[in-house]
């Protein structure tokens, strides 16, 4: 199969189905949507990509485009879970549990703020997964034990997700604790209160928010170019 | 009109004096008291003073007799962890999905946090009588498992497990009515069923209908009262016919255009919401009443509707003159017959 001409790069803006009529995303979305395990192998097979070209040309192009569809009220937010497992499934299954690692200089980390509910965080780790980028995984943590690991770590790029409107407003010490240590490390947040209020992110110093957990491709893509 | 005339009068879809307004207040009465959140909710008497403090501040048309969620988490198993500037939350999830072939659900006065908010709906009941609506709360059977079980080993519990599916929402359901009637024993005059999994932002309605709606109309079917069932900030006009079909009187509106969900709604379910509790934080007079004068021209013509917020609970941070200025403006902007003979 000639897979040049659908070949995209792992990050959007826009309308991401757009570019994907016919691909294989577009057919990997379709088998994650509707579960089907053995379709997903199917597609891995018949695409001839190595595993990193499929991460970054197949998994994170469906994952997106079933983001988007969540945003926009057309898939519910089981599909978007369903949907990272499988992947989650597939590349410990076919790929060894070893998934192929893009070129990310920057340590990238993600954690939750003060809550036990841990979906959000578990949503953009599929993402990050199926896209090939590596992250440092901390959990359920507080804010000033978060800046402690973020100097530790040399982290360059912090994710956070939220549940609840006090936990987003503990971005802000989050930001202010980084800033005293003089880290430059960038923050991407997400989470319904930031859903609820788009202007919420820069309200806690943010550098970017994210709607969808699979918009964090974008996000971490803008940071890249500088973009903020 | 006391609040209860004008409350029955809008959800029996007729127009009262003035579209009412629910201030789904759970925390700021820890402030009208100058105690912090924890201790608010150590004693009932706490929340029947702070409840009284803000029907008075604010002259709204209900009492919520509603504690924090994670009081059903602690039945369970749970914990719940406090905090100064919000809801108490629910600690790590307590059932791991084997279990649930041996679960028994709890027994609701042995819980010391369940009896205490019986204990505040009834004090409340007799402060009020029927002049005010007391309303009392219950988490859904099908939302439930997401403090049970955490909301990702729910899903896993959905799609691998479906037996245990069913008889966790066998137990629930159970759990759940009679947790709702003895606040309806104890005062509350209707209860509130938070259901945010109903809506079609968070679960594939195929499977909403194959689990959450069957027990929902099982469970609001054997409470003893009406029903409010909110989706706490989900939409819900995906799903409208099958809250019609559950029995519930009344839907907790979130991010959905407010005057489509009336049209959907209109003579079937008065629509409760959905003014945005985040963005109110930082409203200012004139904002408060744009958003009040918005949703009233959206939803209030024919009655069938109650000025609320969204999620079924306002932010700790949204300040005291915000809800005053909210309240001013439905008394302003909400008057039967609305302007323009609308209605």
């Amino acid at each position: 199969m000639l897979l040049e001409k659908y070949m995209v790069t792992s990050c959007y803006s826009g309308n991401a189905a757009d570019n994907l009529a016919g691909s294989p995303a577009l057919l990997l979305e379709s088998a994650l949507i509707g579960m089907d395990r053995l379709a997903v192998q199917q597609i891995y097979a018949d695409s001839g990509l190595s595993p990193l070209c499929f991460c970054e040309q197949v998994i994170a192009p469906a994952l997106t485009v079933i983001g988007e569809k969540w945003d926009r009220g057309d898939l519910s937010l089981s599909h978007v879970y369903m949907s990272g497992r499988l992947c989650e499934e597939f590349m410990e299954q076919v790929l060894g549990g070893h998934p192929p690692l893009v070129d990310e200089r920057r340590r990238v980390a993600l954690a939750v703020l003060e809550d036990y509910h841990l979906l959000g965080k578990r949503l953009v780790g599929f993402v990050l997964k199926g896209a090939g980028i590596s992250y440092l995984d901390y959990g359920t943590v507080g804010a000033q034990e978060l800046v402690h690991r973020v100097q530790r770590d040399g982290v360059r790029v912090l994710l956070i997700s939220t549940l609840m409107l006090p936990s987003a407003l503990k971005v802000r010490e989050v930001r202010d604790g980084l800033d005293r240590l003089g880290l430059e490390c960038r923050i991407i947040v997400g989470g319904a209160p930031f859903r609820l209020d788009p202007a919420l992110h820069r309200e806690v110093g943010a550098d970017l928010g994210c709607d969808t957990a699979s918009q964090v491709l974008l996000a971490l893509a803008q940071l890249r170019e500088g973009v903020s | 009109m006391t609040s209860m005339e004008r409350v029955l009068t809008a959800i029996s879809h007729r127009e009262p004096d003035r579209v009412p307004l629910f201030l789904l207040l759970s925390l700021h009465g820890a402030r009208e008291l100058g105690l912090s959140i924890e201790a608010y909710f150590s004693r009932p008497e706490h929340v029947v003073q702070g409840q009284l403090r803000m029907l008075e501040r604010y002259g709204h048309d209900c009492i919520y007799g509603f504690f924090h969620a994670s009081l059903e988490a602690e039945a369970w198993g749970g914990s719940t962890i406090f905090r100064e500037d919000g809801p108490p939350n629910a600690g790590p999830p307590p059932i791991r999905a084997e279990a649930i072939a041996s679960l028994v659900p709890p027994r609701i006065q042995e819980q010391p946090g369940l009896r205490r908010v019986l204990e505040a709906q009834r004090a409340l009941r007799q402060a009020v009588g029927d002049t005010v609506p007391i309303v009392g709360v219950v988490m859904s059977p099908f939302s439930l498992p997401v403090m049970q079980l955490g909301f990702d080993h729910y899903l896993d519990l959905i799609f691998d497990r479906p037996d245990l599916m069913y008889r966790l929402m066998e137990l629930n359901g159970a759990f759940c009515a009679e947790w709702a009637n003895a606040q309806l024993a104890a005062g509350a005059h209707a209860i509130c069923y938070f259901d945010p999994l109903a809506s079609p932002k968070m679960i594939d309605p195929v499977l909403y209908r194959r689990f959450g709606a069957p027990v929902a109309q099982k469970t609001i079917a054997a409470i003893t009262g009406p029903t409010a069932t909110h989706l706490a900030s989900g939409p819900c006009l995906g799903v409208v016919d099958d809250l019609v079909a559950t029995g519930t009187t009344m839907v907790g509106v979130g991010e959905d255009d407010l005057a489509a969900v009336k049209e959907s709604c209109r003579g079937r379910l008065t629509v409760v919401g959905n003014l945005n509790g985040i963005r109110m934080r930082n409203w200012d007079d004139a904002a408060t009443a744009t958003a009040v004068k918005e949703a009233i021209e959206a939803a209030a013509s024919g009655g069938g509707f109650i000025l609320s917020d969204q999620h079924g609970e306002i932010p700790w941070q949204v300040p005291e003159a915000t809800l005053t200025a909210l309240a001013e403006a439905v008394r302003e902007y909400g008057r039967y017959p609305l302007p323009g003979g609308r209605g």
